[in-house]
């Protein structure tokens, strides 16, 4: 049983991956808890993560999340503090986050911000687009993946 | 065996597993129920409790106006509830109420404007006019203090019942439920707001961030708009179901109109 099980894994998890997440804004290859791959096929650019992370007309991630050391002020607590959160998750760890939460934790408050499909009663002008452009969250992800403690 | 389940149950999670159209079942514990002033920074607080620095109460005093007066060719309000007739005081706690003829729900705005249709031969006022807002005022302002007490059974169960379906429904761009954050999260600080339970007790009131005075519906848009919902119309009969939904929850605390929240 035991030298089986870790194949039966790798058969297992063969089947379900890598998945495709048919609710999301484009073809999304999904390994793990992880998007290993960049959405926009190059890295993005930490600065204007940092500012879109602030933003109220971009992220806001602030509304929720808190990190150490960053110029905003009022940051929420309804999401765990960022502070350091490079040294945790891997890019693809965060970058699976910020597009889809709500598929990892189902009963999350943390919106999915790059999902398009099955949702209810969207706000006009908000059909059909993702809360956050692909380039948005690489920028997103290049800032918190250098938030390293 | 044991590999499999775990393995089995990471798989449905993690792939398979259709999502809810609605949040997971939750409630504020019936001792903690606390009113959205529980969560108010002190002097926020401390201008609703004051009557004379309150600016809600520029619309109360304009609603006691028009209920004093008559618009040409109408008896007052105050005729039928006067001194002698049917005094209002501790009525507005238990709205939103069926009314018996139409089997219609009415929140106050609209008892009110049933009024001026049936008895006083007038055109209903619009939603959200400052006349509207400060007739309503005034008649909650005659029920502060009064716990809030609403029916929800015979021909309110289904209003009730459509109430809770919204509370407990995921929309909007965040796919987010009121329960969301009102049930599970209340008490928490959403950026420089503390998020309160979502109780109704304090509307129409005065909020800061509109520098204005503004009906619950008009609150309930701006959460719906938060999470990129399309927002339900003033008046509408659902948000009247929600409004008698947010009552029953509320049940017991004072009502508080002319509020300040933020
Ligand atoms: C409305 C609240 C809310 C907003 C807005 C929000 N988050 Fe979150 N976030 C959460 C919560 C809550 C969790 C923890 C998951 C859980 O248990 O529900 C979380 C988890 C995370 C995690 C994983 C942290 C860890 O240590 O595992 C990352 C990364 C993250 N959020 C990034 C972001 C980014 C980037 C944004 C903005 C684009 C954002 N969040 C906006 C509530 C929020
Ligand atoms: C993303 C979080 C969030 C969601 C989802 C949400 N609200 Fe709110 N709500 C807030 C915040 C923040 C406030 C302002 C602070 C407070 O009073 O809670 C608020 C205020 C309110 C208030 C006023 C409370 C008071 O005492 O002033 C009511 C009523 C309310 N919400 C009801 C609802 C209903 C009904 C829904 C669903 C249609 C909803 N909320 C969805 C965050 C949310």
């Amino acid at each position: 049983m035991r030298a089986v099980a870790p194949m039966s894994l790798v058969a297992l998890l063969g089947g379900c991956e890598p998945q495709h997440d048919a609710r999301l804004a484009s073809d999304v290859s999904i390994v793990g808890d992880a998007v290993p791959a960049s959405l926009t096929g190059a890295p993005g650019d930490a600065e204007r993560g940092r500012a879109i992370f602030v933003s109220r007309e971009e992220g806001h991630c602030v509304l929720c999340h808190q990190v150490e050391g960053l110029d905003a002020e009022f940051q929420g607590n309804v999401g765990p503090a960022l502070t350091g959160v490079g040294g945790r998750l891997s890019a693809g760890q965060i970058r699976y986050r910020i597009i889809d939460a709500q598929r990892i934790w189902p009963d999350t408050v943390m919106p999915a911000y790059y999902r398009t499909h099955g949702l209810r009663q969207v706000e006009h002008g908000y059909e059909g687009a993702p809360a956050l452009s692909a380039g948005q969250i690489e920028d997103l992800v290049a800032f918190l993946e250098a938030q390293a403690s | 065996m044991k590999w499999a389940l775990l393995i089995g149950a990471l798989c449905l999670a993690g792939c398979n597993k259709p999502e809810s159209t609605y949040a997971r079942n939750s409630d504020v514990k019936a001792g903690d129920i606390k009113s959205g002033y529980a969560f108010l920074q002190d002097d926020t607080k401390a201008l609703q409790d004051d009557d004379f620095a309150n600016p809600g109460f520029l619309w109360v005093d304009r609603g006691k106006r028009l209920f004093e007066t008559a618009e040409t060719g109408a008896s007052t309000c105050s005729t039928c509830h006067g001194a002698h007739g049917m005094p209002l005081k501790g009525v507005a706690a238990h709205y939103p109420k069926v009314d018996a003829k139409t089997g219609k729900l009415l929140n106050l705005e609209a008892a009110i404007n049933l009024c001026r249709e049936q008895h006083q031969g007038l055109e209903p006022l619009a939603y959200e006019s400052d006349d509207l807002l400060g007739m309503t005022a005034y008649v909650a302002s005659l029920s502060r203090g009064e716990p809030v007490s609403v029916d929800i059974t015979g021909p309110a169960a289904k209003y009730y019942e459509e109430g809770r379906d919204y509370f407990f429904r995921r929309k909007g761009q965040f796919n987010l439920a009121c329960s969301q954050c009102h049930n599970e999260h209340w008490g928490e600080k959403l950026r420089g707001d503390t998020i309160s339970q979502g109780h109704g007790n304090a509307f129409p009131a005065y909020r800061l961030e509109w520098q204005d005075f503004g009906s619950l519906h008009r609150r309930l848009r701006d959460c719906d708009t938060g999470i990129r919902a399309e927002p339900q119309d003033y008046g509408s009969e659902t948000y009247m179901a929600v409004e008698l939904y947010l009552a029953k929850r509320a049940e017991g605390l004072a009502m508080e109109s002319p509020g300040v929240r933020r």
